[in-house]
């Protein structure tokens, strides 16, 4: 079990290196940061810009390997390299890594349990009401885009406020300024701010996992060892919770693994229509800017994610299927 | 085509005819194409047209969805984004289910390094977002055509695809018909291309179908950011992108007209694929019980 799962963990890891090295050449190629300062009037001498973009490891002059080996070598620093507007991609990254993740912790996770917690339940009453409706609303947000989502529910809160008369949530932002952060009155207004935001990411988690829980349940439900363990006088919450859920969670972990860098691509969405300043935003203002090494560190930060996510997913497998264990 | 696929292909148009949802979901899809491609030639305006006198008009007779604020025509705008999100759609799907064809049953059939180059591939491009490449690339074919793009979002959409399909040749390689073909002496490509593929058509079909919904909403989000179809080309990504301010003042229908296209387009495809997956897939849950 160590070993398959030291394997798997090699496996990713030369994946993340190959991913980051490919959006670093690509965003190397494809974006100019030349192109920032010749719009400009005056336009400034080639010597200052040459000798900046120098300075920032983005002159198109120097060879492309000769630039990844230094980010390279930064990298291995523990140092993303500096951004267009010589800042420090580490800093900016913290930051905005912070902002992302408040932003998707809950919605995601609620999303996705209760998404498979539903499919689940789902299948065992197939054809019933519950599960006619909970197919159909699925299988109707699975077909709305994450923008008109996100702008439909961001007008939807500016509605309710109005028909209730008081502020209920806020549709732009992730706090107002000036509340003391960790009083009452600062997490309730973090908490207006999330409610939105929260819900498409939620009402899409639910969606994706409740239609694949439920077919992989369907699948397990019918197998002679559910019957079996009902058989030998189990309770059928029992057998379906210990025998059926376990098995049909199984194939959930590698759907898990990939929807993860779907999330972030979600939150790309989220945070634009809802005016949050994390990575999303950041990835869209880096390739505006024709910022190369905030692109590749946002790359890798995606790269990263999947992995994590994959290899818990290869945890989650070993950890439900005693085939792979005992192997 | 002889008496049995012709059966058993009108076996599958009955089952499908008999979900009235997937009908209807057929039905307006043909619609889709119908307006999206004749509507403008019986309406009056063209989706080039502007006129200034009379910007932000809500809808009426003469302005079916409304003007924008430059006076261009919304119907005849969203129309023009139509055929391009569909032909997009459609176009993307193929190209994709085609390479996941070809792709799967190569690894299934060579085996060996074939296999491993091709299972490596896919796992590196499941790790890349095909969104992010994208919107990275987006500057290199900006001011192109549409066609890069439809091409960039295919080369990201076949991977899990392929895989399915790697498994179904790996069974299907040790079927008789295909150790027959082999002992005649035919040739690896065509025993794949003659008759491995063909045995997995129904499974193609359905695939496909599904990636044209899946294409269209990957067009919509990467034109929102301006990483898409590029002006003067319009879609209906690039015009939710125009319009998506305007939802919530008075001339939300700027947006809610292409919105509420978008997901009705998207959510009919759905229901054909949901639907031909029952008709064509003898194995379906569904198909068994009714």
């Amino acid at each position: 079990m160590g070993k398959f799962l030291l394997h798997r963990f090699v496996y990713l890891v030369v994946l993340v290196v190959i991913a980051t090295s490919s959006t670093y050449f690509l965003a190397a190629a494809a974006l100019n940061p030349r192109s920032n300062f010749e719009g400009r009037n005056p336009p400034p001498p080639p010597e200052a810009v040459d000798s900046l973009l120098d300075g920032l490891n983005l002159n198109d002059k120097t060879p492309i390997t000769q630039r990844f080996e230094r980010w390279v070598r930064g990298v291995f620093q523990w140092n993303l390299g500096d951004t267009i507007d010589s800042g420090s991609v580490n800093e900016e990254m913290g930051r905005r890594m912070g902002v992302s993740l408040r932003l998707l912790l809950i919605g995601s996770i609620l999303g996705s349990l209760g998404g498979v917690a539903a499919g689940a339940y789902s299948a065992v009453k197939q054809y019933g009401i519950p599960d006619h409706a909970m197919t159909f609303a699925s299988f109707c947000i699975l077909s709305i885009p994450t923008v008109v989502l996100s702008v439909f529910l961001a007008n939807s809160g500016a509605t309710l406020n109005n028909a209730a008369g008081h502020r209920i949530v806020y549709n732009t932002g992730e706090y107002t300024p000036g509340l003391t952060e960790f009083s009452r009155a600062g997490i309730a207004d973090r908490l207006q701010h999330l409610a939105l935001p929260s819900l498409v990411l939620l009402l899409q988690g639910f969606a994706f996992y409740s239609r694949y829980q439920r077919n992989s349940m369907l699948d397990v439900l019918g197998s002679e060892f559910v019957r079996t363990a009902q058989a030998k006088g189990l309770r059928r919450s029992k057998a379906l919770i210990k025998h059926a859920l376990r098995t049909a969670l199984i194939p959930m972990g590698t759907f898990f693994a990939y929807e993860f860098a779907l999330i972030f691509i979600g939150s790309i969405f989220v945070e634009k229509i809802f005016s949050w300043h994390g990575m999303g935003e950041w990835f869209i203002q880096s390739i505006q800017k024709n910022d190369v090494n905030a692109t590749a560190a946002i790359g890798m930060f995606v790269a990263v994610l999947v992995l994590i996510a994959g290899f818990l997913s290869d945890v989650v497998t070993v950890a439900l299927d005693p085939r792979i264990r005992r192997s | 085509m002889d008496a049995a696929t012709q059966s058993r292909s009108r076996l599958a148009a009955r089952r499908f005819m008999r979900r009235r949802l997937a009908v209807l979901g057929l039905f307006m899809v043909l619609l889709f194409f119908v307006f999206a491609y004749l509507g403008p030639s019986f309406y009056k305006w063209k989706f080039e047209d502007q006129n200034y006198t009379s910007s932000l008009q809500g809808p009426s007779v003469e302005h079916w969805f409304g003007t924008t604020q430059n006076g261009g025509d919304m119907y005849a705008l969203t129309m023009r984004g139509l055929q391009k999100s569909l032909i997009i759609g459609l176009i993307g799907a193929l190209i994709s289910t085609a390479i996941a064809a070809v792709a799967g049953a190569a690894a299934g059939y060579f085996s060996g390094w074939t296999d491993r180059a091709i299972i490596a591939l896919i796992d590196l491009l499941l790790v890349l977002p095909g969104f992010l490449i994208i919107a990275i690339l987006s500057p290199v074919f900006e001011g192109h055509t549409w066609h890069i793009f439809v091409l960039l979002l295919a080369a990201f959409q076949w991977m899990i695809t392929a895989r399915v399909i790697r498994s179904m040749t790996l069974s299907m390689k040790e079927r008789e018909f295909v150790h027959a073909a082999r002992f005649m002496g035919v040739s690896d490509w065509k025993i794949i291309l003659r008759h491995i593929l063909p045995n997995m058509s129904s499974f193609l079909i359905i695939d496909a179908t599904i990636n044209v919904s899946s294409l269209i909403l990957a067009e919509v989000g990467l034109s929102f950011f301006g990483f898409g179809v590029q002006p003067p080309d319009i879609s209906l990504g690039t015009l939710i992108n125009d319009h998506w301010q305007s939802a919530g003042t008075e001339n939300g229908y700027q947006f809610y007209f292409p919105a509420v296209l978008l997901v009705l387009l998207v959510l009919s495809v759905n229901l054909v694929g949901d639907g031909l997956r029952d008709a064509l897939d003898p194995n379906a849950k569904v198909g068994e019980q009714r």
